[in-house]
């Protein structure tokens, strides 16, 4: 007990020198995060565990192994220990109201991450961090459109997973950005389920169907990880990626990075890992100022291109993904 | 000493000395919310794992529980959502589970199939109907389960009994009681103990092991209903791998894999100690949420081969009562 509070008070004032006086007195977080089942989610919790560090906060982090009960159950503890805020990035988006109702009467803010909840009552929670899916396909469309000019340019997508909400909102925000530019058009879309190997697959069915692949203008997928499958696919048809096909995706993990630092890709948007770090200030601005942040905290979705690629690869690397 | 209370002190042994021990790094973890917590976050466990210590104590297994609560929580958000009352959605289903209980029962003692194939064949029937009827999560919106979620009662100094650990508490009575003090309860013990003398003796072990099943299904129904008034939705992704925690508790809590010797109440320490570990793991917020499965599987090694120790030993007890004189012995094993 005793090293701990030593440590959690040497981290303070390591974090108090670092941030310039944040002044996050002695706050106690507890993060009830879903699980580790991609590289983004674990690379969100590293990154929280950083932001927490930076910020001389004592961050307990409660891995719910994907099941909702345990999410609540963790949730229960926290209110017990008398935590002073809770993050809560929700596995499903129903089920909430109890619990948070539990912390709501123990006045303890509740702040969502990455996802919202379906809640009729939204006093139950202080904010929600989360990105904007739409913004981030206009992101991405808008850098295409300024970077073809006024060329035509014929663009296949690779759309995620049918009917999921990233999926649709990806496509959606791209779609608004190339609708004012009429040289600007999608000429096949499909979906590639957020993966690899069906990136891949379906990219080829596109060169084959695209006179080879020399129609083909530029490659719209809605996460890194297909468009790495349709580098693949494309070097493999004998073009070069990122030379003769413009690549533009997003989520902006370490892969991406390194294909374009090789010159085999040309953007990405990226999806922050880093949605504790605006929630970590929310918490103490409302602690200490009782500031009422909005109850949406939208996160940037920033481009990366290759000049920093090299860079962000390296410091992205061991975060976890 | 009885070797029959042995394994259930040896359990509290265990729940006493855990709680000691994370009571003095955290001593939040003596307030009565964390108590309360322990009884509701663990109520649907706890329910299930009643059942499942009546089906171990006959010598079987029941695997399909985890499905069954899954299948009780989406059937009653879609008929609640379609109109139905969600009282007479508790009666109907409560019905339905009993009943494919029951059927699971009939197919291990007609069919003389090891309950491990026909209960897993249950777990994959149940998951499966629950993905036919939705594969979303449903949220359930009635003011049946607002009033019911919001039933507590408020113990002073912050914690909450909620209706559900409150249901989990009396199954765990009336288990004691059927366990120990009716005629159901001594058929379960002696067809464990060994079913052909228990045969002989007059068990009727066609309408027991029917009985057993139901019982276990029937719980398992409970418990899903609790499960979903604890999330208020419907999943069907819900509970999986509850069946192997429900297991875990009931041999933790001294209950032999092989059958006859055990009783509920070890079960209910059993949940307990999973619950503790869980919170410990929680409250140090640093460990990897998977320490609560190794030290489950660590506990449960050491209770398998203690409880083996307590069988070799009361054999060796009676070999040499049978040496002193001179009658052999019949009585089961345990």
């Amino acid at each position: 007990m005793i090293r701990k509070t030593l440590l959690a008070g040497v981290a303070l004032a390591a974090g108090l020198m670092a941030a310039g006086a944040a002044g996050a007195a002695d706050l106690t977080i507890g993060f009830s995060q879903i699980g580790s089942e991609s590289g983004w989610r674990a690379a969100e919790t590293t990154v929280s565990k950083m932001e927490a560090e930076k910020r001389g906060i004592d961050l307990k982090i409660a891995d719910a192994q994907q099941k909702q009960e345990n999410q609540i159950k963790a949730i229960r503890s926290f209110i017990a220990q008398g935590v002073d805020a809770i993050f809560l990035a929700p596995v499903v988006a129903t089920g909430w109201d109890s619990v948070l109702e539990e912390a709501k009467d123990a006045e303890i803010p509740v702040v969502l991450l990455d996802r919202t909840i379906d809640t009729k009552d939204d006093s139950l929670y202080l904010t929600a961090v989360t990105s904007d899916t739409v913004y981030e396909g206009r992101v991405a469309g808008e850098w295409l459109a300024k970077t073809v000019g006024d060329k035509d340019c014929k663009i296949v997508e690779l759309q995620g997973t049918v009917g999921s909400s990233p999926a649709i909102n990806r496509k959606k925000g791209f779609d608004e950005a190339i609708a004012a530019h009429s040289n600007l058009s999608i000429v096949r879309s499909q979906t590639g389920d957020f993966t690899r190997t069906k990136g891949k697959e379906v990219m080829e069915s596109f060169i084959k169907a695209e006179n080879g692949g020399k129609d083909i203008c530029a490659v719209y997928a809605h996460n890194d990880d297909m468009q790495i499958g349709a580098i693949q696919a494309i070097k493999e048809a004998g073009l070069k990626p990122g030379t003769d096909i413009l690549l533009v995706s997003i989520d902006a993990v370490p892969d991406i990075f390194k294909a374009m630092a090789e010159g085999e890709a040309n953007a990405t948007v990226e999806l922050t890992p880093n949605m504790a770090g605006p929630a970590f200030d929310a918490v103490i601005a409302f602690k200490e100022n009782g500031t009422v942040p909005p109850k949406w905290i939208q996160t940037e979705s920033k481009l990366y291109l290759p000049d920093t690629a090299q860079a962000e690869y390296e410091r992205r690397k061991d975060l976890g993904y | 000493m009885n070797p029959r209370t042995l394994p259930l002190l040896a359990t509290l042994g265990v729940f006493l000395l855990a709680y000691a021990l994370c009571a003095l790094q955290f001593p939040a973890m003596l307030s009565t919310r964390v108590v309360a917590n322990l009884l509701t976050d663990n109520a649907f466990l706890g329910i299930v794992a009643v059942g499942m210590t009546f089906v171990i104590l006959s010598g079987g297994i029941d695997l399909s529980v985890g499905s069954v609560i899954a299948f009780t929580g989406v059937f009653l958000a879609v008929t609640i959502r379609a109109g139905l009352d969600p009282v007479a959605g508790f009666i109907l289903v409560l019905a339905i589970t009993t009943a494919f209980g029951a059927v699971m029962g009939a197919m291990i003692h007609y069919l003389e199939t090891p309950p491990f194939i026909v209960t897993l064949a249950g777990m994959f029937l149940a998951r499966g109907v629950c993905f036919l009827m939705t594969t979303d999560s449903i949220p359930i919106d009635h003011p049946v389960y607002d009033t019911l979620t919001g039933l507590s009662w408020r113990i002073p100094s912050g914690g909450r009994l909620s209706l559900i650990g409150g249901v989990m508490v009396l199954v765990f009575i009336a288990g004691i009681v059927l366990a120990h003090r009716t005629r159901f309860g001594t058929a379960v013990y002696g067809l464990g103990g060994n079913r052909t003398s228990a045969e002989l003796m007059g068990v009727p072990v066609a309408r027991t092991t029917i009985l057993i099943y139901a019982l276990s299904s029937g719980l398992a129904g409970l418990a899903g209903i609790v499960f979903s008034l604890y999330t208020s939705a419907g999943y069907s992704l819900a509970a999986t791998g509850v069946e192997l925690d429900t297991i875990a508790a009931v041999v933790i809590g001294g209950t032999l894999l092989t059958g006859g010797v055990g009783t509920v109440a070890g079960t209910f320490l059993g949940v307990m100690i999973q619950g503790l570990i869980q919170t410990y793991v929680i409250f140090d917020g640093t460990l990897s949420s998977w320490w609560t499965k190794i030290v489950i599987g660590g506990l449960l090694f050491a209770f398998i081969v203690f409880q083996r120790g307590l069988v070799h030993m009361a054999a060796r007890r009676r070999e040499a009562a049978r040496l002193a004189t001179g009658m052999p012995v019949v009585s089961p094993a345990g």
